[in-house]
């Protein structure tokens, strides 16, 4: 469950971060100013307080649609969209401006430039970065139990109102996340591996 | 809607500064002990070096909310009595302490070995080495890192809601579900932690100026 929440609001939060990088590297003044706005104000507010935010506020204006399990994937989109904007500005920065100008010279239109030059190599660069990001939106996952979300800690925490044994109960539970966020770091580092870039 | 703001103003006060006080307890206790750890894990022995990397690895590999839950319930559970705001504290101090103590093992990790040898090379002891080689270079490098890290506690100290501990994010609660104002509320709530943290990421940028040396 939480490894599903992380990925879905991963893959949400990725596309809201490429936009908003996109708005800071290459969009207008107001454009800038608003991606530049929502980057820095969500980074510096709790995660909780925006899912409280989305859980018990959108479905007061009109927004009924969100249970608990999508209102948690929309604030955990929204907090690591914020994240992961940084994350791919600083990577569309760190593409060497040569390789753009050789895109230009070998008559690439500017999308295509984009598409076959910039954005593959966004990725290369960023995928260390995106691994950090995606460890810990897998531990900012145990936040969903604050909205009852059927998820480890909130699994953790029936057990231990039913049973009373707290010390086996969150020491099983810390371990669980302990393998999980090793065999997670496992996994990307061979990711990198692969595919990341040698600098 | 402004009537209703005036009249919970103090209730929100009450949640800001127990935010701020446990805030400000975490960061300093964190910085303290994370300076410790930190050197022990760069010039420590073996097994302190071990002992201190399994302890840092694991802090940072499990949920901090399942850090809290496990101090707030396991100690008493334990026979320990404590007060909530002391578990609070001492929680938030374990995740930060492991937080401070990699920031300054990464500092002092990327001066050039060259300052080190060079220093020894001129006859300094080792304290004398610290004090004035490599510390003054570190910290301009630890400062950005160190007010990421005060940033996260301040946030991370809006999870205590969950223990019952009524700081600004529970105060915010309590008042959102007596109102039926949630959006209001929250979004105070959320202009109060920004300023907090903005002007935490300001000071350190100024800090990191004031000591950076041209290099």
């Amino acid at each position: 469950m939480g490894l599903g929440l992380a990925l879905l609001s991963l893959a949400i939060g990725c596309v809201i971060g490429i936009l908003a990088a996109f708005a800071r590297v290459y969009g207008g003044r107001p454009i800038k100013a608003v991606a530049t706005a929502y980057t820095e104000f969500v980074r510096n507010i709790p995660l909780l307080l925006i899912i409280y935010f989305v859980f018990y506020g959108l479905g007061l204006i009109g927004l009924h649609l969100l249970n608990n399990i999508w209102s948690f994937v929309l604030a955990l989109a929204i907090y690591s969209g914020a994240y992961l904007s940084e994350v791919f500005r600083a990577g569309m920065m760190s593409v060497p401006e040569g390789l753009i100008e050789a895109g230009k010279a070998i008559g690439l239109t500017p999308r295509k430039t984009m598409q076959f030059v910039t954005l593959p190599m966004t990725f290369r660069i960023v995928l260390p970065s995106l691994s950090n990001t995606f460890i810990s939106l897998f531990k900012d996952t145990s936040l969903a139990a604050a909205i009852s979300v059927p998820e480890l800690t909130y699994g953790a925490m029936v057990i231990n109102t039913n049973t009373w044994r707290i010390l086996e109960v969150y020491t099983t539970v810390a371990i669980m996340y302990l393998i999980t966020c090793y065999v997670l770091a496992g996994l990307l580092r061979l990711l990198e591996k692969k595919y990341a870039m040698v600098r | 809607m402004l009537d209703l703001l005036l009249q919970n103003a103090h209730l929100i006060w009450r949640g800001l500064s127990v935010t701020l006080e446990t805030s400000a307890w975490v960061i300093a206790a964190a910085s303290v002990s994370g300076l410790f750890t930190g050197l022990a894990l760069l010039y420590g022995p073996l097994p302190l070096r071990l002992l201190i990397r399994v302890y840092v690895d694991t802090v940072r590999g499990i949920p901090l909310l399942v850090l809290i839950f496990s101090v707030f319930y396991g100690l008493p559970a334990m026979g320990m009595q404590i007060s909530a705001f002391v578990a609070a504290v001492l929680a938030l101090s374990v995740f930060g302490t492991a937080h401070v103590s990699e920031v300054v093992r990464g500092a002092v990790d990327s001066i050039p070995d060259g300052q080190t040898e060079a220093a020894k090379a001129i006859g300094l002891t080792f304290y004398k080495r610290l004090r004035y080689v490599i510390f003054p270079q570190a910290l301009a490098r630890a400062i950005p890192p160190w007010t990421n890290t005060a940033v996260e506690l301040v946030k991370a100290s809006s999870l205590l809601a969950l223990v019952s501990i009524i700081d600004l994010l529970y105060s915010t609660e309590q008042i959102a579900a007596r109102t039926r104002e949630p959006l209001l509320f929250y979004g105070v709530a959320a202009i109060l932690y920004f300023s907090i943290n903005y002007s935490l990421s300001l000071v350190g940028a100024r800090v990191e100026k004031r000591f950076r040396y041209s290099s």
